[in-house]
């Protein structure tokens, strides 16, 4: 019993702390909870990583700032003002005098993320590389470690990459592997809540954006011949290709909102489950000024919701990384189909 | 809102570091490890079909013996039952060879006595006969000692003769 409230309180304890979270939202008065600014502000960038306030003091570090506007400007987040900038209502950097927007290279908070789990990443992969150097794998497996990485990773080659890509897998396998290892490991530093984690880095546009656009290309760049008669040319009656192509225009369409579909997938999964677990975190103190007796209960409350969020979370953070890239695979499958029944084709124009 | 529109900044280092990321591991990390596991996994299959083909083998083999015993087992008691058989056949036969060798060797010894009784006998009645001519001579001689006598033994003999010739008649 002693160890179970001892694993609740600690996990309490990870829990997205809301005390700092006054960002650049509007001024609410002291003592309240300003719900905009506390949301948005950890799920969205920022210039600076925060990590707690104490006592009304902000612990926070500096990242650079890269931007050119009339020339390359590099400065630290906390010297904005005086290099002659300062933050939109946004939060985004202009130019003090103009207010127009610079090109904004900074390295932000999910910039920096994504260099630290990167680095992890690539560690962790080239470590586990490194045990199959060191070791004759004809003649044991790996345990520990290594014995997990390979389980995760034949796992995604034999379950995901080679049932969706089918024939030739193993020219998309690296690519694919990346981006499961990529996603998966981001989205489980997105729920360790402070400071190497609790960035909102797979849970934001721009990363699953590219992630998208990898498969896009992935898809668009090996896809075949077949591939792109079904697109411009598909089995459809002929009435609805000529004059008007209307089965070829949702086709193209369709080339797009494959990859959409997986950019926005990703990023509003990881989001919105940010938002829960701060929300559920949030009702502590909402409820601050109901009178200690609510305010206790609803803690108690909000503890467990927060423990079920936060493993809820971590199941989401498999599935979405399974999901990514299953749909990656099967995308790039669908690109390489051969043509199954040439007669076939004839019959139905 | 910005949430939903992507900044260019973090796009930009996104695609650098997702590049740089991907660079090093499809170079160095993961072809290098699916590639083992996949050759570790080949080599189990193969070794597991081995063995299967083994094993058959192995099942063959003992088949195959098991037969060869067999057979060496038959062969054995047919070669045993010849073999008894043989012997049987062999004593029998001298037996056999014994029984007539031994009739012919009576058969020879009873001849042999037939044909040397036979030569005793003729030699005995030879030398019966010459006694028998020697002894009448003798007395003869000393009976027809004078013409008279000579003259009675004729007639005598001349009688007997017609008498025998009269009662063989």
């Amino acid at each position: 019993m002693h160890r179970i409230k001892t694993i609740l309180l600690l996990l309490a304890l990870m829990l997205p702390f809301p005390a700092g979270a006054s960002g650049h939202g509007t001024p609410s008065k002291p003592g309240e909870l300003d719900m905009q600014s506390y949301l948005f502000g950890h799920v969205s960038d920022a210039y600076e990583w925060h990590i707690t306030t104490i006592n009304g003091h902000p612990v926070s570090f500096p990242l650079p700032c890269i931007v050119i506007d009339d020339g390359l400007h590099v400065f630290l987040s906390n010297h904005i003002e005086e290099s002659g900038y300062r933050l939109n209502e946004e939060g985004k950097l202009v130019n003090a005098a103009t207010g127009e927007r610079p090109i904004d290279i900074s390295i932000t908070k999910n910039a920096f993320s994504l260099i630290l789990s990167s680095i992890l990443l690539v560690a962790l992969i080239l470590w586990t590389a490194g045990w199959y150097r060191k070791h004759d794998a004809m003649k044991e497996a790996p345990r520990g470690f290594a014995g997990l990485m390979e389980m995760l990773i034949s796992m995604v080659t034999d379950d995901i990459i080679k049932e969706g890509v089918g024939k030739d897998y193993e020219r998309y396998a690296p690519y694919l592997l990346t981006a499961f290892f990529f996603i998966f490991l981001n989205n489980l530093l997105g729920i360790v809540p402070f400071f190497p984690g609790g960035a909102n880095v797979t849970g934001n546009i721009a990363v699953t954006l590219c992630l998208a656009l990898c498969t896009f290309l992935a898809v668009n760049l090996f896809g075949n011949k077949h591939y792109y008669k079904d697109i411009f040319w598909p089995d459809v009656p002929t009435w609805l290709k000529v004059p008007l192509p209307l089965m070829p225009l949702i086709e193209i369409i369709g080339i797009f909102t494959k990859p959409f579909s997986l950019m926005v997938r990703l990023f509003a999964n990881i989001l919105a489950g940010h938002i829960m677990l701060l929300g559920v975190v949030a009702v502590i103190f909402v409820t601050a000024k109901l009178g200690p007796a609510l305010n206790g209960s609803m803690t108690v409350i909000s503890v467990l919701f927060g423990v079920f969020m936060d493993i809820l979370e971590l199941l989401v953070a498999f599935i979405q990384a399974y999901v990514f890239t299953m749909l990656s695979s099967v995308f790039i499958g669908l690109s390489r189909q051969e043509p199954e029944h040439e007669t076939k084709i004839e019959t139905t124009k | 809102m910005s949430l939903i529109t992507p900044d260019f900044g973090l796009l930009f280092w996104m695609t650098l570091i997702f590049a740089i990321v991907f660079f090093v591991l499809a170079k160095f990390g993961f072809p290098l490890i699916t590639g083992m596991v996949k050759k570790r996994s080949d080599r189990i299959e193969d070794s597991l079909r081995r063995a299967e083909e083994a094993d058959r083998q192995l099942k063959e083999m003992a088949e195959t013996h098991k037969r060869m015993l067999e057979e060496v087992r038959k062969e054995q008691a047919r070669i045993l039952n010849e073999a008894a058989a043989s012997g049987e056949k062999i004593v029998q036969e001298a037996k056999e060879q014994a029984r007539s060798q031994a009739a012919t060797m009576i058969e020879q010894a009873r001849e042999e006595i037939r044909i040397e009784q036979d030569t005793a006998r003729r030699q005995l009645t030879g030398e019966v006969t010459a006694l028998a001519i020697e002894v009448a001579e003798k007395l003869v001689r000393g009976h027809l000692d004078n013409a008279d006598k000579q003259d009675a033994l004729i007639e005598r003999l001349i009688d007997e003769a017609r008498a025998s010739h009269q009662t063989t008649s």
